[in-house]
């Protein structure tokens, strides 16, 4: 029978959340403005309005493949900090392949266009993973320092050699009309692309429960000198995790082209390669339980340029609270309580972490 | 020219410069600090609020200060206290700092005065240096800041090196468990380290607004947080050396942006990408012969074993 306390500490990462948001509320009443009349019009505007649940969908998309793509490495010990990179690196691998194709059927041109964004996101965390195994240099500082270099390499392509003919603000051409996905909900932009999302969840859960290559990721991850002894190739496994995890991200930036844009633009992504990291917090690390928290954050900020309208509250309140629910959330799963699989997982998480294989860290 | 362009590349080395001495702080007393990047987002925004409210940029350094260290004490809370992956932290207060500066900024200064402009600092001539040829204007006719900043690396390194709280501060970062038994509060150390490591990053962020563009941004930090960390390595965890190490990253972009104007052919964009690639490449050339504190990253937990 399951006791109050392991239920209350199962939920932490609920309490966390709505920790942040009752801050993100006196922040919103010091601000002069009622938090409850914010929240509702928030929430109501989010999930419960036909436009407002497209917006939220269309968020998703993205934030949970980047999730995704923070989720996978994570689990093999490695943190991908660099989604926002990989997504835009994806963004532009798809342009280049969708303006680049010949006539084709919608199917192989949608999968040869997702491949393409997919192969470029992994190449762009290849050189993350790659000196981490063999150099040991801080996954964390070199994806972060190669974000703002593939921003830069966007912004240069779409002001450059992709620069659509007569446009006033660097974008590319448009894609081919056939390239683009189908939409969920009709008069709406919410496009297939959560689709994507959702099926690499429950891959990437079977996989790392139900194949031995999963397995061996996450032994990797919980202790990778005994890995190395058990005979897993860990530093190949290494670059393989943080490829996938780009992969994931570079897919998330390639539907924005094809689904949401129909372009390649400078500045696409407005941070969803961060919020990807918040959500693989939220979720623990646990693939089957991202989309639900993909869902939420991608809410709170399609939610709150409704609450900016109806309650006056300027919608960065949102980025503030993200930032709370990371910090609540961090610190709820490193409180320690005993005998509970969190902390055990979160633990094995930091030892790793703190263990590279090889030279010196970072 | 040549004094032109490193004199340009001092002020926008400065900010990194402020980060990575921070930086090396943490990171002697043993945490990893991601966080440098909202650190001095938070000293930014407190400079500008401080200035806007005083009408003085001294006031605006002290409020700055204050932000930063007050983000230096969440990190350590979440790092030393809870023992959160030091990583996670970090990015943790990056979050936090990035929303609650673009939210506060727009409470403070409304959304049509967010270029509201500040008093800042001005260029100080150094009496006799400054009339010296090319190092002259280049490093003597700069705003007080920067001679803050040469002030502050020596002491950190004298500090460090030379005084019984650098020693204890070091023990921390190297073997924490000994200079628990030594009579050092590891716990303190580190709490206090981190708070002027967030102080130190602040400083970077005034240097933005005080002496650069005199008006709060949201993101104004743009990596230059990110950067720090790069430097702090290339620096060998020395502060005078990770200075060193800022300057070049100082000249990296201060030749990108003459780049852009004497190559306008060439996408800027292309340039801008020049700091962060140099940090990357220092970072695969210097590996493998640097030793960091032996026990960064490690949070220390007094009851283990």
């Amino acid at each position: 029978m399951p006791r109050l306390v392991d239920v209350i500490v199962k939920l932490r990462t609920v309490w966390a959340t709505l920790l942040a948001l009752a801050l993100g509320g006196i922040l919103i009443l010091a601000s002069g403005a009622d938090p409850l009349a914010a929240y509702g019009a928030l929430f109501h505007g989010a999930f419960f309005d036909y436009w407002g649940l497209s917006s939220t969908l269309v968020k998703a998309s993205p934030i949970l493949l980047a999730a995704l793509a923070v989720i996978v490495p994570l689990r093999a010990g490695l943190y991908n900090i660099g989604g926002e990179g990989q997504i835009y690196i994806g963004g532009l691998f798809a342009t280049l392949a969708g303006l680049s194709l010949p006539p084709l059927h919608p199917v192989p041109g949608i999968a040869l266009v997702v491949l393409a964004a997919m192969a470029g996101g992994a190449l762009w965390a290849a050189v993350a993973g790659l000196l981490k195994a063999f150099r040991g240099i801080n996954e964390v500082i070199v994806t972060l320092l190669m974000n703002f270099i593939a921003i830069h390499i966007v912004s240069y392509a779409v002001s450059g050699p992709l620069l659509a003919e007569g446009a006033p603000y660097p974008y590319s051409e448009e894609l081919p009309a056939w390239l683009r996905l189908p939409i969920l909900m009709p008069q709406s932009d919410a496009h297939a692309g959560i689709l994507f999302g959702l099926a690499f969840s429950v891959f990437i859960a079977f996989y790392f429960t139900r194949t031995s290559h999963g397995l061996a990721l996450d032994i990797i991850g919980r202790n990778p000198k005994a890995a190395q002894y058990a005979g897993l190739s860990v530093r190949r496994d290494m670059v393989i995790a943080m490829m996938a995890g780009g992969a994931l991200a570079g897919l998330a930036g390639g539907l924005e082209v094809i689904g949401l844009k129909y372009r390649l633009f400078h500045l696409f992504s407005p941070g969803y390669g961060f919020d990807g990291i918040v959500v693989a917090f939220m979720a623990e690390a646990n693939p089957l339980l991202a989309p639900v928290a993909a869902f939420f954050l991608s809410g709170l900020k399609a939610g709150s340029n409704i609450m900016q309208r109806a309650a006056g509250v300027d919608g960065t309140i949102v980025e503030a609270i993200r930032g709370l629910v990371v910090m609540f959330v961090a610190a709820g799963l490193a409180w320690k309580f005993h005998g509970s699989s969190v902390y055990a997982f979160l633990q094995a998480r930091r030892k790793a972490a703190n263990h590279p294989i090889g030279a010196a860290d970072p | 020219m040549l004094a032109a362009f490193l004199a340009a590349s001092v002020r926008l080395a400065v900010p990194i410069a402020f980060a990575a001495l921070g930086g090396v702080i943490a990171e002697r007393s043993g945490v990893y600090n991601v966080g440098l990047e909202g650190m001095m987002l938070s000293g930014a925004f407190g400079a500008a609020v401080g200035a806007y409210a005083t009408g003085s940029p001294i006031g605006g350094l002290f409020v700055g200060v204050i932000s930063g260290m007050l983000a230096g004490f969440i990190l350590a809370i979440l790092a030393v206290s809870f023992r959160v992956n030091q990583l996670v932290a970090g990015i943790a207060v990056n979050l936090v700092c990035a929303g609650l500066t673009a939210f506060l900024a727009r409470a403070v200064f409304g959304l049509s005065g967010a270029h509201m402009s500040v008093p800042g600092f001005g260029p100080v001539n150094l009496p006799g240096l400054s009339g010296l040829p090319v190092v002259g204007p280049a490093f003597f006719i700069q705003d007080p800041l920067v001679y803050l900043l040469v002030v502050l690396m020596l002491g950190v390194t004298f500090v460090l090196f030379r005084t019984q709280a650098g020693l204890n501060l070091r023990a921390t970062g190297e073997n924490p468990r000994a200079a628990d038994s030594a009579g050092v509060g590891v716990f303190h150390v580190r709490y206090l380290a981190l708070m002027v490591s967030g102080g130190f990053a602040a400083l970077g962020g005034c240097h933005l607004v005080l002496s650069q563009v005199y008006v709060f941004t949201e993101q104004m930090s743009a990596g230059k947080g990110f950067i720090a960390l790069a430097a702090i390595i290339l620096g060998r965890w020395h502060p005078v050396w990770a200075v060193a190490a800022a300057l070049f990253f100082g000249v990296c972009d201060a030749a990108q942006l003459r780049l852009q104007f004497s190559i306008p052919d060439i996408p800027y964009q292309i340039f801008q990408i020049l700091p962060f690639a140099a940090a990357i490449v220092a970072l695969v050339w210097i590996v493998g012969s640097v030793n960091q504190p032996e026990a960064a990253g490690k949070p220390y937990e007094r009851e283990e074993r």
